[in-house]
């Protein structure tokens, strides 16, 4: 009995990276804690993530026990439905808040960047993997084109924070991959130089965002008001914090979107700088320990895909704790793990039982 | 273009079958990250470490309010502790309009609570104006009624209303008061600082939307106001009001007032004025109706300022009763004015120039005597400086100094011309009489029985000047309607023209001032009907009866024993009065 129990537990853990889950649990755990206080300690949340948790699990532990070679194979199919969802969402797309960023299926609907986020850097990581050891500047080039169609597409929903965000995960793959400083440094004087023209092209309420951020002053009640009481919440937690539940700006309303995209101040106003750093040194452990398997990786495609969907962890993570403290513009982006939502649990787990199943298959290739 | 770097191949990886990888860009990365998390700690440092304060004093200044909590203003009440002036626990709302989001169904509703017609509510409620009272000062049930609607942008707000129970009765002593219930007018006004009591404070927390959700604690404890007991009775003061109202109405009169002033402490019980206002409802109320004139309005007294010239003749020794004055011929001539009596009369007494009100008389026994002589008698029953009975805005009257008097001046003033007074002040000088020659202070506030007056005239002088006024008042006298049964009464009448502009006119002043039972005086009472315009315009005809009604009805509801047999009002045949000319 013990020994089958004992068998279990080994196929159940055998593909799991123990230190990557600890520290994502640790995460997620401290995600439902603030949660529980974001919601006034309603139960009602926290119930729906805890599901959402355990289809993530699950969903990982799958993922975990496939070899990355199997994963690269669904890349292409996975990224061609991907981009005509998108196009779907064009023309079909149900608008919301002024978005057209989801696709009414009867059953359910979805929003097809989600999607995006996984799928682009699979195809890519797999065209890369393809065309090894003879890639050149074309391959570059349609690389690029593989970027910026969803970009495209995404951007004009409009969502040009998401779209920003995808196209950073491919960029990540294309750095990954060897893309020459050259280029790097040319595209980024590029988009230096296109920076002024590119402002007339973006959208009123876009541009209110990027002048809010640079002087938040600007209209404290209007586009300002979310990153100055986000700034007053924080700052206000002190270097203890209020304590858990006492968080004033949360309980007495003045905090908005709390439970989602501003979930890091309530976290900061009730436990403070102690819990900030404490909060940063997790997700650090998590992106280190990314960047390790990454490192160890055995094949092309495992170490891009491992190395991108690191590098998003990171982007995400900095992105949202950096808008909520006011050093970023305001987009919408959720803070990995412990924002209220599940199909961005699911996909972060997704990405973890990626990570996983690279560190788990290394040894295959080589041996 | 070489475009992919490539690492560079070992010993060990060549060996591998795999092709080699590129070399990771790790340590770019690592260091790249680490910069990147160091400055969310830096920010997360500054916000929570450094420039913590002015976040937390932010964050607290959403959250954290100081709310008045207003005081309980103290009661006014009459000398037996009935209440005159209350204030009672009442809520306003209020909204900014354009923020209102009301269903028509709701704003329906709460015109229904409010029991306002719905156009009214809508009026209130429009767009244009930035803020706006819903209802003010509704009873707390008809407001928690009104909130529960829970229509947004609607709030509602503690106050204290006063209320007036005296109504139009009471109203020029007490005032009002106006907004956060602070004194505004009258005794209201004057004694705020007793009545208000200090607001206190609390802390609260509020929320986004503002509604205080949680009180944290008491910063200051609201200090009630404190009761405020005046002189007035009550009873004196409705009985006051009821009858100058009712002679103001039969001589169909401009104005009026009447001044009951308790003769041993100078209390004044009761005081009256026509026009009034209900304090209770004074939205449209011209401002003229608001005016105390007993105390704030100045008026020529004409012969009721005649015992005073008598008093000051008699006190300096150079009269007594029974010297005889010639008044011959009904008129006398002063440089280029002539003066006249009503009637002549011949030679009179001087008892009897009190009890005709001879003009004559009186100016012959003014110009014997020198005028700071007169000055000071009429200075000291307190003519010419304010009464100072704690009522804000009282006025001193006209009394010139001694020394810029001429003599037709000194003659006129004898018998009440070129000088002025309010009814208080002449009310109060009467005391002197009422006294053994004791002036008594005025005071609105209740005091604690009888005072020592200031001595202003020999006892005998004074009990002579009483005895005149008795005269006065019976057949004979100009004022036998001013008789009390079973009390006897001195007094006396005035009846001066108006002076408007630079001249007198033919509309009067009349008016009576007196005291009873004569015997132990009590009560002093005086009375000014200004303009009588139904026929009658002496003031032994429309004064006195007012005077008799008043005074009689008091004395008996205080209970004060009759000095007098109940048949002691003995009226002259009809057309046989007695009348005099100023």
């Amino acid at each position: 009995m013990t020994a089958f129990l004992a068998r279990l537990w080994e196929a159940l853990t055998r593909r799991i990276d123990t230190f990557l889950l600890t520290v994502a649990m640790a995460i997620v755990g401290v995600g439902l804690i603030t949660l529980y206080s974001a919601t006034d300690q309603s139960f009602a949340r926290i119930d729906n993530q805890l599901v959402s948790l355990g289809v993530a699990l699950v969903l990982m532990w799958l993922i975990a026990n496939v070899p990355p070679q199997t994963i690269a194979r669904v890349a292409l199919p996975l990224y061609v439905l991907g981009v005509v969802l998108l196009v779907g969402v064009a023309l079909f797309g149900v608008t919301v808040n002024g978005s057209k960023r989801w696709l009414n299926l009867g059953l359910a609907r979805i929003q097809p960047s989600e999607l995006m986020k996984i799928a682009l850097p699979l195809m890519l990581a797999w065209y890369f993997q393809k065309f090894e050891g003879r890639l050149g500047w074309k391959d570059f080039l349609l690389a690029a084109v593989l970027i910026v169609v969803p970009v495209y597409l995404i951007k004009r929903q409009p969502d040009l924070g998401t779209s920003l965000l995808i196209g950073a995960s491919g960029f990540y793959v294309l750095y990954l991959a060897g893309l020459s400083w050259k280029v790097i440094v040319g595209l980024a004087a590029l988009a230096g130089a296109a920076a002024p023209m590119v402002w007339p092209l973006l959208r009123t309420y876009q541009q209110e965002r990027i002048l809010t951020f640079l002087d938040p002053t600007r209209d404290p009640l209007g586009t300002g008001y979310h990153s100055t009481q986000a700034s007053i919440a924080i700052g206000s937690g002190g270097v203890t914090g209020k304590g858990w539940l006492n968080g004033t700006q949360t309980h007495l309303d003045f905090l908005p979107e709390r439970h989602t995209d501003f979930i890091f101040a309530v976290f900061g106003e009730e436990f403070g700088l102690v819990g900030n750093v404490t909060l940063l040194v997790l997700y650090l452990l998590l992106v280190g320990r990314g960047l390790v398997i990454t490192a160890n990786a055995s094949t092309l495609f495992a170490r891009l895909i491992a190395g991108a969907i690191t590098l998003m962890f990171f982007t995400y993570a900095f992105v949202n704790m950096g808008m909520v403290s006011g050093v970023l513009p305001i987009v919408g982006v959720p803070l990995p793990m412990m924002s209220y939502g599940g199909t961005a649990l699911v996909s972060l787990f997704v990405g973890l039982g990626i990570l996983m199943s690279v560190q788990a298959h290394r040894k295959l290739v080589t041996s | 273009m070489r475009t992919l770097t490539l690492g560079s191949p070992t010993a060990r990886r060549a060996a591998k079958p795999v092709p080699a990888l590129p070399r990771l860009r790790a340590p770019f990365v690592y260091a790249f990250f680490l910069l990147l998390f160091v400055g969310l700690a830096g920010r997360s440092l500054y916000l929570q470490g450094i420039d913590n304060e002015f976040l937390q004093e932010q964050g607290s200044s959403r959250y954290s309010r100081e709310i008045e909590v207003p005081a309980h203003r103290g009661r006014i009440v009459d000398r037996d502790g009935e209440a005159l002036a209350v204030s009672t626990p009442v809520k306003s709302l209020w909204a900014f309009p354009g923020k209102v989001e009301a269903s028509p169904a709701q704003l329906a509703q709460l015109a229904k609570i409010l029991e306002l017609p719905p156009q009214a509510l809508a009026k209130k409620l429009a767009p244009d104006s930035d803020f706006a009272f819903i209802a003010r000062q509704v009873p707390p049930e008809v407001a928690d009624q009104a909130m529960r609607l829970r229509i947004k942008g609607v709030y509602d707000q503690n106050e204290y209303r006063r209320f007036y129970p005296g109504g139009e009765t009471m109203s020029h002593i007490l005032g009002f008061t106006g907004d956060h219930d602070a004194g505004q007018e009258g005794l209201e006004l004057a004694q705020q600082e007793w009545l208000g009591g200090k607001a206190g404070s609390r802390r609260v927390i509020i929320n986004r939307r503002g509604d205080a959700v949680e009180d944290v604690a008491a910063i200051r404890a609201p200090q009630a106001g404190r009761d405020l007991a005046l002189a007035i009775d009550s009873r004196l003061q409705y009985l006051a009001f009821r009858e100058l109202k009712a002679a103001i109405d039969a001589n169909k009169a401009k104005a009026g007032g009447l001044v009951i002033l308790d003769a041993q402490s100078g209390e004044v019980l009761a005081l009256a004025n026509w026009p009034t206002y209900n304090p209770n409802a004074r939205n449209k109320v011209a401002r003229e109706k608001m005016r105390n004139r007993a105390l704030t309005d100045v008026f020529e007294p004409g012969s009721t300022m005649k015992p005073f010239t008598i008093a000051a003749a008699l006190d300096a020794g150079r009269i007594r009763p029974e010297t005889m004055i010639e008044t011959s011929g009904g008129a006398m001539t002063i440089g280029s004015h002539t003066i006249h009596d009503a009637h002549a009369n011949g030679t009179l007494s001087v008892e009897q120039v009190i009890q005709k009100s001879s003009n004559i008389g009186a100016a012959r026994i003014a110009l014997a005597l020198p005028s700071e002589l007169m000055w000071e008698m009429f200075s000291d029953a307190g003519f010419g400086t304010p009464p100072r009975t704690g009522f804000p805005g009282e006025v001193s009257g006209r009394l010139r100094p001694a020394k810029s008097w001429k003599p037709i001046e000194q003659a006129t003033m004898a018998y009440g011309h070129g000088l002025s007074v309010n009814l208080v002040q002449l009310a109060r000088a009467y005391t002197v009489f009422a006294s053994d020659g004791e002036l008594k202070p005025a005071t609105l506030l209740k005091g604690n029985g009888p005072v020592a007056g200031k001595p202003v005239l020999k006892p005998e002088t004074a009990r002579a000047v009483r005895r005149m006024l008795e005269m006065a008042v019976q057949p004979g006298g100009t004022a036998p309607k001013a008789q009390i049964p079973g009390y006897r009464v001195a007094g006396k009448t005035g009846t001066a023209h108006k002076l408007e502009g630079r001249g007198y006119t033919n509309r009067y002043i009349s008016s009576f001032v007196g005291f009873a039972p004569a015997s132990k005086p009590r009560l002093v009472v005086a009375v000014m009907i200004d303009e009588p315009s139904a026929g009658q315009h002496y003031g032994g005809a429309v004064a006195a009866p007012v005077f008799s009604a008043v005074t009689g009805a008091a004395l008996r509801m205080l209970g004060v024993p009759t000095d007098a047999p109940v048949n002691n009002v003995l009226l002259p045949p009809e057309g046989s009065e007695v009348r005099e000319e100023t």
